[in-house]
């Protein structure tokens, strides 16, 4: 391979360092009108009376909109494919508030500084409910969060908003009780996960202006344009063809930008008064009133007999959804479904629970999606399960785990708010990841820790998987058509949110059509210019987007061979094609420049184009070891994170640089779940961490090394052999972290973040025993 | 209010309010590689030189800045364009919604520190927060840009 599998530079690296305009906001017309939202103050509150009289007197002011004023036609803001699997159960704006940081009502001025003092003027009487705020207490809870009846689901989801369950599933194999009552050791542990934040770098931000066929033409930091433009038309009632949705340029996404924002208000007022408009959410916004992670409590049960065979799975799960029940049940079956097939050979997994509403900032889509939840909990207890074994876990790990051409009936159960799709396991390197992170970690030399008297040292580890797209669901395509003077437009719907896909995909065109990446001008993605993608999330791009760029690259050969044929009148089995040249083999030729400018402009004029699309008929995991290597300061229980080894399996790396990459960005998101990123609320339910002052990411002084490596393997299904590597990354660090931190302490921390103060408290606490 | 000042060394003069921030101000006179990322100077996406040394304009008031020399990344396109590349071979690309802020801060610590150390580098640009990378692909690039004489 010339092209895929190399280190090509970002097709767009260069004109975005030097600040090239790109992004939304860089886009918006200069005198768009300002919308900014006014946001509850309560947790949970029915509007009584809002008071707009003085703000719309002041001079700029173009209108305040209410409840009052949209259909009352519930929706889901989720970005997902039709129809969805969460419920329907948010209006544009409502009478009800169900979180501090919901929309009250919106104000549309000339500018922030009126928009700001019209806020300012307007009074809302609010008649203040009990809100939830403990989602253990939320099911059958005095308050009923959505008691409104047009919400509802699309399909069964478990859904009964009467109790404040968003949704509920369940799922057994096997015989539970009869394989822990053969197991000789069976543990049960809880634990907790935290509602951690996307904190992509560019804040939410749409804007809309009417163009001169009286369309409304969108730009919007989305991961789903087409979505976005579906589900604008449905809430909104305005027919699909007259919207346009433009994703330029989108600062980070991470799931955050999967759903919609603002993008009802800047519709609805560019419609209403024909001008321009935009709302850009300030930082707090994106922290109080965009999304999160679903925060969980994981029960979990397994047993093994003494020579260390894991005999059952037993995972009990509380979801907290929030205010509203974006991607409730979809988030939750990934927990179990790309989770527990890792330990495919037990004889028997119990899988349940429920997603609740509560009266805190929605959760939604994010990176993992679930499987970093569920990973910190199987992983973690798989290495409290073999402590009480007395066997080294790498060992277990590395009998019990998932191998190369096995399966697991989870995968014909379990799909993404559906049944799922039986699949064996074409490629599965696990068991290298492990023994090669056990090597590049040299974990023998420091397991499990090394005592320098103040300081410790340790390492820990975990192994995780994730999918490749929704099969039968997600569907990608992509549009190739040949210029004259011999380069191609490549057109794909498929959305690069920043993590390289147009380069990717350029790469997978360009390898097929023998061509350099140059000769690939890519565009994605405009719903008017651009073929259907569902976009960016499910680990879909490379593997399914991919796939329909593979297939329109081949196609294209097709035709490029038709044409050479019928000029140098021959048959196309007698012609080679080496990218740029065509040659029949009775000794004539054309170039690939002479043959686009002829059919463009002298004899048999036409436009060569092909669209082809691609829907997945599985989701091949990408698999993956993480090893952390840590030092723990004993008096303050401060932790330093020496290194973080990674050994991927993703089938064919597209670009290698850009998939370490991937890697590398979801490690140190991952990490930022597992130490930093700590939620608080008040006891009113107002985040109290939301600005980057009291929420912490990783800085760069917090991560000293990465190691990442990815083992040779081929995915025949995907496009050159590649699988996802969006991902994966992201679900290790949470329990290779707590392992470490056993290892070096002997403490558990079963609740994220593991802060310096918990490990202290834990120590105490052990001490005192 | 009018305030004269100097932007990638051309005389400039702006009309805004007494209370209004430069990253506001300059956007509204587009110069689009200035962004907004958060609202407290936690994030480094909205940095500008400041007489040659690095600041958050959502901080700095354009009043302030009368007769002061401003440069965002449209005045050192040559060194991002060199910075760009080491950041293409080591794949260190990704949103790049804050590339322009860090190509200003990785240009002034260039001239600012003699053979700074990895340690050093990190404390110089440890407030240009990055949530794509994981930040070692950029400093691959960096340390590359740095030991460029070109």
């Amino acid at each position: 391979m010339k092209v895929v599998n190399k280190r090509i530079p970002s097709v767009d690296g260069l004109g975005i360092m030097k600040g090239r305009p790109a992004f939304t906001d860089d886009f918006a017309d200069k005198n768009s009108l300002i919308i900014k939202i006014k946001r509850s103050p309560h947790a949970y509150a029915r509007i009584k009376k809002i008071d707009d009289s003085l703000a719309k007197q002041l001079p700029g002011v173009v209108m305040v909109l209410t409840h009052k004023d949209f259909p009352r036609v519930p929706f889901t803001r989720a970005g997902q494919g039709y129809p969805e699997p969460s419920p329907h159960d948010k209006f544009v704006l409502d009478e009800f508030v169900r979180y501090v940081g919901d929309e009250v009502l919106a104000v549309v001025a000339i500018d922030e500084a009126t928009c700001d003092k019209a806020l300012s003027l307007i009074k809302v009487e609010y008649e203040v409910l009990e809100p939830v705020l403990d989602f253990e207490k939320a099911i059958d809870n005095l308050s009923i969060i959505h008691p409104e009846p047009e919400i509802h689901e699309m399909f069964p989801i478990g859904f009964e908003p009467k109790r404040n369950i968003a949704s509920s599933y369940a799922m057994h194999i096997g015989d539970l009780d009869k394989a822990l009552k053969e197991s000789d050791v069976v543990i049960e542990e809880t634990f907790y996960t935290q509602a951690q934040a996307h904190v992509m770098m560019e804040p939410h931000t749409v804007n809309a202006r009417m163009d001169y066929q009286e369309r409304l033409v969108i730009y919007s930091a989305t991961q789903t344009p087409y979505h976005v433009r579906r589900i604008i038309s449905q809430a909104l009632n305005i027919p699909l063809s007259r919207i346009r949705v433009i994703k330029p340029r989108v600062g980070g996404g991470f799931g955050g930008k999967q759903a919609i924002h603002g993008e009802m208000f800047v519709s609805y007022v560019t419609l209403k008064t024909g001008k321009p408009s935009k709302i850009i959410y300030t930082r707090k916004e994106v922290f109080e009133s965009s999304y999160t992670r679903h925060p969980m409590k994981l029960k979990v049960r397994l047993g093994a007999t003494k020579d260390g065979v894991l005999k059952a799975i037993d995972f009990n799960v509380l979801s907290d959804t929030g205010a509203y029940g974006e991607h409730a049940l979809t988030v939750f079956m990934v927990v179990g479904s790309k989770v527990l097939p890792l330990y495919n050979k037990v004889d028997a997994v119990h899988f349940y629970g429920d997603v609740v509403y509560t009266n805190h900032t929605p959760a939604g889509a994010y990176r993992g999606y679930g499987a970093i939840q569920g990973n910190f909990a199987l992983e973690s207890a798989i290495d409290i399960l073999c402590e009480k074994l007395g066997m080294d876990s790498i060992l277990f790990r590395q009998k019990n785990m998932m191998k190369e051409h096995e399966t697991s009936p989870i995968f014909a159960i379990m799909g993404e708010g559906t049944e799922g799709t039986p699949m064996d396991m074409d490629t599965c390197k696990l068991d290298e990841c492990v023994s090669r992170g056990t090597k590049l970690i040299d974990w023998y030399k420091k397991y499990p820790r090394i005592d320098m008297g103040d300081k410790i040292k340790s390492v820990g580890m975990a192994i995780a998987m994730q999918g490749s797209g929704i099969p039968y669901i997600d569907m990608g395509s992509a549009t190739i058509k040949l210029n004259d003077d011999g380069f191609y437009n490549l057109l794909v719907g498929a959305t690069d949110i920043g993590q390289g896909s147009d380069t990717v995909l350029a790469q997978i065109a360009a390898e097929e059509l023998m061509t350099s990446v140059d000769k690939v001008i890519v565009y994605s993605s405009d719903t008017d210019l651009t073929p259907f993608d569902v976009g960016a999330y499910a680990s879909s791009t490379t593997y399914v987007s991919g796939n329909a760029v593979w297939k329109a690259a081949k196609e294209m050969k097709s035709k490029l061979l038709i044409e050479a044929a019928r000029i140098l009148k021959c048959k196309i089995k007698d012609i080679e094609f080496d990218g740029k040249e065509f040659k029949s083999s009775n000794g004539e030729s054309i170039t690939l420049i002479d043959l686009s400018n002829q059919i463009t402009y002298s004899e048999d004029q036409k436009q060569l184009s092909v669209t082809s699309s691609y829907v997945g008929h599985k989701s091949p995991p990408p698999f993956m070891a993480g090893f952390i290597e840590i030092e723990i300061d004993k008096e303050t229980g401060e932790i330093d994170i020496l290194d973080y080894v990674s050994v991927v399996d993703c089938g064919t790396t597209i670009n290698p640089k850009l998939a370490e990459g991937q890697v590398n960005g979801a490690i140190v998101q991952g990490l930022g779940m597992a130490m930093f990123e700590s939620v608080k609320y008040s006891k009113t339910g107002k985040l109290i961490s939301n600005s980057l002052l009291n929420y912490k990411i990783p800085t760069r002084l917090d991560i000293k090394n990465l190691t990442t490596e990815f083992v040779d393997s081929y995915e025949e299904s995907g496009p050159f052999g590649a699988k996802s590597v969006g991902e994966i990354g992201i679900d290790t660090p949470p329990a290779a972290l707590a392992n470490a931190v056993y290892n070096a302490l002997g403490v558990r921390i079963n609740t994220l973040p593991i802060t310096p103060e918990k490990i202290i408290l834990a120590l105490k606490e052990k001490e005192s025993k | 209010m009018q305030v004269k000042l100097t932007v990638n060394n051309e005389p400039k003069s702006f009309i805004c309010e007494p209370g209004e921030y430069l990253l506001d101000t300059l956007r509204r006179y587009n110069y689009l590689s200035v962004r907004r990322g958060c609202d407290n100077t936690s994030c480094g996406v909205c940095t500008v030189l400041l007489d040659g040394k690095p600041v958050p304009s959502c901080s700095v008031l354009t009043a302030s800045v009368e007769n002061r020399s401003i440069t965002t990344v449209e005045g050192i396109q040559d060194e991002a364009e060199k910075l760009g590349l080491y950041f293409g071979e080591e794949g260190a690309d990704q949103c790049g919604f804050c590339n322009p802020s860090l190509a200003l801060t990785v240009y002034a610590m260039k001239k600012e520190l003699y053979k700074p150390t990895p340690e050093e580098i990190k404390e110089y640009l440890v407030g240009n927060l990055c949530r794509c990378t994981g930040y070692i692909a950029q400093e691959r690039a960096i340390k590359k840009y740095m030991g460029d004489k070109s």
